[in-house]
């Protein structure tokens, strides 16, 4: 797959602070990059920013390739059953076929008819991971995945994420928990 | 792709009970009122259509709380903004969810609030003509409303003062026309094409405004 994302000297202003300037960078297929630092140093905004949510104060975003997001909130209906609340988003890509096996992916596969409402902090973690698989797009924003994810969950995240590099797929990782991403470009400021 | 959105919007208004609520609302004002007002058939037949507007407008603004707000905060509106749909077009499903919510069963509840008020036959077909005009605008006002709103603490207080000298217009024309008044159908039908026109991107800019 085709796939680029790239910060052509970005600069984000958040209620009335700079949260950080002229920041470049480039990642080509097969690339991930880390963006790391302290709480509230800008790294949801920097994601934010790369998915389109945001406009920068000055700078460009350019890249190649539709994106995919895991933000904090799981944009899942509560009352639906899991697989109808992902089938929801995957219909609108067409691409309601994937469900399936993005729950097996992320180990949901056994719960797929229990509604989303009961599902604890770490299963809706891992089923707004399985959105992201099921969309089938090359560049993947995943703010703070590891985010409620035991140790097995956290290798699970790490394997697809090394398996969506090997076909060619772009991953940017904002997290303040370790994640091992094998040769990825760390993104600081 | 779009129909999509408008299904999920039907979708949970019936599962939220957004769908019966208005209703049951709309009639529970048919009921009180000629309870408040007495038993004088002809002067219930006069006011009958103007009752019937003000609740229409209340019914409409009641599920105003559960049109944005959830999806803002649950990043709904966020996902569909990656998948490249642009705010006005979410706000435009909406409003057809909206609509097709609670306006086909406030048509048929008409009927029956017309029966209660003493309503003749020949006035309950301008009715409804005139609400059926008039129900996507106050959709698509309400769905604005919503969108202006969203979280914000009272919203479903706020919301009431921001629709409602926007939806006096409606109003006028829209219970002028159950009276009679020539011409009014045409302005409740302008100011209706005006809203259904205007709102989604004045809700679409407070959805951006509100990611923002």
């Amino acid at each position: 797959m085709s796939a680029g994302l790239a910060f052509d000297n970005v600069t984000c202003l958040r209620g009335g602070r700079i949260l950080f300037e002229g920041l470049c960078w480039a990642l080509g297929p097969g690339e991930a990059g880390l963006v790391l630092g302290p709480n509230g140093v800008g790294k949801s905004s920097l994601i934010r920013i790369a998915a389109g949510l945001l406009a920068p104060l000055g700078g460009r975003v350019t890249g190649e390739g539709a994106r995919a997001l895991l933000s904090e909130a799981a944009a899942l209906d509560a009352e639906r059953t899991l697989v109808a609340a992902l089938g929801f988003w995957a219909g609108l890509e067409g691409r309601r076929a994937a469900v399936a096996e993005a729950l097996d992916a992320v180990g949901l596969a056994d719960i797929a008819d229990v509604p989303v409402r009961l599902l604890s902090t770490g299963q809706r973690r891992r089923a707004a991971f399985a959105r992201v698989l099921a969309s089938g797009a090359p560049v993947w924003l995943l703010d703070e995945p590891a985010n409620g994810l035991d140790t097995a969950s956290v290798a699970m995240l790490e394997a697809r994420i090394a398996e969506h590099r090997a076909a060619g797929g772009i991953a940017l990782v904002a997290t303040h928990q370790p994640i091992a991403l094998p040769g990825a470009r760390e993104i600081r400021w | 792709m779009v129909t999509a959105l408008v299904w999920r919007e039907l979708r949970r208004a019936w599962s939220s009970g957004g769908l019966v609520l208005p209703i049951a609302f709309f009639l529970l004002v048919a009921i009180l009122f000629p309870f408040a007002v007495g038993p004088d058939g002809r002067l219930l037949a006069r006011i009958g259509g103007g009752v019937i507007w003000a609740a229409a407008l209340l019914a409409a603004l009641l599920p105003v709380e559960r049109l944005v707000t959830p999806d803002a905060e649950s990043g709904v509106l966020d996902q569909l903004v990656v998948r490249g749909y642009s705010d006005a077009s979410i706000a435009a499903a909406k409003m057809l969810g909206h609509w097709l919510g609670f306006g086909p069963a406030l048509l048929a509840a008409t009927c029956v609030a017309a029966a209660l008020l003493h309503v003749p036959g020949a006035a309950l077909g301008t009715i409804l003509l005139g609400l059926a005009i008039g129900t996507p605008g106050l959709a698509a006002l309400g769905v604005a409303t919503a969108a202006l709103v969203a979280g914000l603490r009272g919203a479903g207080a706020l919301a009431g003062l921001v629709m409602l000298p926007f939806a006096v217009p409606l109003l006028i024309f829209g219970a002028g026309a159950s009276g009679g008044e020539p011409g009014a159908i045409k302005l409740l039908a302008a100011i209706s094409l005006l809203l259904v026109a205007g709102c989604p991107w004045v809700a679409g800019a407070a959805m951006r405004m509100g990611r923002g």
